[in-house]
């Protein structure tokens, strides 16, 4: 009888999707809770109680929503590059399923972050949308995303489409530094000289706080999302291999 | 000792096991005929066995070095005849051969080339445009590049003689019988006509674990 | 050595049996000095602005272009996988593949480039940077290119795909080579910008090979 890859103990019994599902289950409540509490907090805060901005008043205020989630874009992709680089070395068959999961939120994270930007530079420029180096950066983040979910559905075997998608991850991780400075470089190199910079000036700490609270509750909120896609996609392909068995118990 | 030893070798592909526990030892001048249904796993397991494919369970070894770990040693001697003909239609068919010596590090002078040509009987074609020759002789062709490149020792060949007819198939019997006599060993997939004399056979299908086992006994298993 | 040059020999044998490749990607190339202007309008000061970014936009997509059947061939025909098994690491074969594919495809965008500089009124402060620039960046295109291709062999709708990957990864090669061009056409010091490009070029010259051929080992499991 054949016995699944015989690479060590400890981190192939979590690879058991029932253990994950108990898990995932018991910790849940807990995120969510987490979630509810720091995003109720962080917002009551950042929105209510915090000072405003001598130069851009209240608009700052959308600041803690839109750096935290610039912030949650990058870890999100991170995230893609362990989980692919675990899925590619190990062949731990969670790491798989955690990068499918992963991208479409980290891609919606990005999204907000840029339509947050938006927001924000309206008033502060008088546009939706300037070209300045962090909201250069997270769009060609969002681009990588997008191109991340675009190869992992490009192909019919599920299992090629995973280890492409692992290996861009880790690619992407690594030119994404050299991405990043390269932008900053082109932006410095461009920039017309009065314009202020969207991170708010100086961080006074009753500015800190709320955005170290919100920043909490993004990624409390992405542990939240990525269980529920993990335990959905391992439901799924449950039904699948039990579907397969009948189909394997019949005759040929 | 064996040259070649496999043990307890598995496949897995699309979530399927296709064969396990496999177990079997060649030495030299061994051949060996994969036998099984369409779909059973012959390709897989040649493919296993030439390390397209990682092995979900079991190891391979090659004059007692596991081939994962040395590598090199192994594909040296070690040479793969899969079902695409690996030819690239513009350039002449010598021309064609002449990369695969040269790649493989073996002799690439005209006359060794020729030689190899001539064994599979197209040697008066070998300046011809490889997309001008027919689907059996592609497969020649194909065939003439283990024979070009002098391997040490294994042929791995997946459905050697389709689109062949009978006095190409005695011509490919006789260069493989030719080289199990230099100690080379050879493992054919086929369901074609082909005579080994003295081959092993390797039932893949009955090394097929029943439904159960395929999917293991907790339904957890399936999903791994 | 020996596979390296192998490869090298027979993929440029290839390109010039087959022929036509060169010619394709130089006139794209020089299709887009043509779009910009009936898109922009002629006016000479504009173009002279936008000339930089335009070349190497286009340089971009016509090494993309080009790029799709790097490996392509190999897959369908199963030499691929006879690369794969070859004694000497498949990481050689793949960089030979890389240096064709530039030698077929962005060295001749280099030799067109000054053509490109006419049509698109670039001031003759940018040609001798556009042209090093063109030079020592040409090559980190094809080669990061080249783990796209890889990353994409066999899938469908390879192409566009590939686009859409490749093209954050070239923004470094893009924003250093449009700028040593503009730094010398604004009287700046390029030097800066080339050493980047430079820095990239090596970088990926010596490390795209080995993720292309990991990408390639992966595609055919």
């Amino acid at each position: 009888m054949a016995s699944p890859n015989p690479s060590g103990g400890f981190f192939h019994r979590l690879a058991n999707p029932a253990r994950f599902q108990r898990l995932s289950a018991w910790l849940m409540p807990w995120l969510v809770l987490i979630t509810l509490g720091c995003f109720g907090a962080g917002l009551y805060y950042g929105l209510y109680a915090s000072p405003i901005d001598y130069q851009q008043k209240d608009t700052v205020r959308i600041m803690y929503v839109h750096v935290p989630a610039a912030w949650l874009a990058m870890m999100s992709y991170s995230t893609l590059a362990i989980s692919g680089f675990v899925a590619l070395v190990w062949r731990h068959p969670l790491a798989d399923i955690a990068g499918a999961a992963t991208a479409p939120i980290g891609a919606v994270f990005t999204f907000l972050a840029l339509f947050t930007g938006a927001i924000w530079g309206q008033p502060t420029w008088g546009t939706w949308w300037v070209w300045d180096a962090r909201l250069t950066s997270v769009l060609i983040l969002f681009f990588m995303f997008l191109g991340y979910i675009a190869i992992r559905n490009a192909f019919d075997d599920q299992a090629r489409a995973g280890r492409a998608a692992s290996l861009l991850a880790i690619v992407g991780v690594v030119i994404l530094p050299i991405i990043k400075f390269s932008v900053d470089w082109w932006n410095t190199l461009h920039q017309p000289a009065s314009v202020s910079k969207l991170s708010g000036s100086s961080m006074d700490p009753a500015m800190l706080r709320p955005l170290l609270i919100m920043a909490v509750a993004y990624m409390a909120l992405f542990g939240v999302l990525l269980l529920l896609r993990m335990r959905l996609e391992l439901t799924r392909r449950r039904v699948e291999a039990l579907q397969m068995a009948r189909a394997g118990a019949a005759t040929p | 000792m064996p040259k070649l030893h496999v043990q307890d070798l598995a496949c897995r592909r699309g979530g399927r096991i296709l064969f396990a526990s496999l177990d079997f030892s060649l030495s030299e001048g061994d051949a060996a005929l994969a036998l099984g249904r369409n779909g059973a796993g012959k390709s897989s397991l040649l493919r296993v066995l030439a390390g397209l494919i990682p092995p979900f369970t079991g190891t391979i070894e090659w004059n007692g070095e596991d081939v994962r770990r040395e590598p090199y040693e192994f594909r040296s001697a070690m040479r793969y005849v899969g079902h695409a003909d690996g030819l690239q239609t513009n350039l002449t068919v010598i021309q064609n051969l002449h990369y695969w010596a040269a790649l493989y590090r073996a002799s690439t002078s005209r006359d060794a080339l020729e030689k190899a040509l001539a064994a599979v009987g197209l040697d008066d074609l070998a300046d011809l445009p490889a997309r001008m020759l027919s689907a059996g002789q592609r497969r020649r062709l194909a065939l003439a590049r283990p024979i070009a490149t002098q391997p040490g020792g294994l042929w791995l060949l997946d459905e050697p003689t389709v689109a062949l007819d009978r006095p190409s198939i005695a011509k490919i019997e006789t260069a493989i019988t030719a080289f199990r006599a230099t100690g080379g060993i050879v493992i054919a997939s086929t369901n074609a006509p082909l005579t080994l004399p003295d081959a092993r056979e390797i039932d893949v299908a009955a090394a097929m674990p029943t439904p159960e086992d395929a999917f293991g006994d907790a339904f957890e298993d399936a999903l791994l | 050595m020996n596979a390296f040059m192998a490869t090298l020999s027979r993929d440029l044998l290839i390109a010039r049996r087959e022929g036509g490749e060169s010619l394709l990607a130089v006139i794209f190339f020089v299709l887009g000095a043509m779009l910009f202007p009936l898109g922009v309008g002629p006016e000479g000061k504009l173009l002279a602005l936008m000339a930089a970014g335009v070349i190497w936009v286009m340089a971009l997509l016509a090494t993309l272009l080009a790029l799709d059947r790097l490996f392509q061939a190999d897959w369908r025909d199963g030499t691929l996988e006879l690369m794969a098994l070859a004694p000497d690491s498949l990481t050689l074969v793949v960089a030979a593949k890389c240096l064709a594919h530039w030698l077929v495809t962005g060295l001749p965008m280099v030799i067109a480039a000054p053509v490109m500089a006419l049509l698109l009124n670039l001031p003759p402060e940018g040609w001798p940077p556009l042209l090093a620039a063109l030079l020592i960046g040409s090559p980190a295109l094809s080669f990061i290119g080249a783990i796209c291709a890889a990353l994409i062999v066999g899938a469908r709708r390879g192409g566009v795909l590939m686009t859409l990957l490749a093209l954050p990864l070239y923004i470094p090669t893009l924003i250093f080579g449009a700028g040593a061009v503009q730094a010398a056409i604004g009287g700046f010091d390029a030097s800066a910008h080339l050493a980047a490009l430079g820095a990239i070029t090596l970088a990926a010259i010596a490390l795209c090979p080995w993720a292309a051929a990991a990408a390639l080992r992966q595609a055919m499991e």
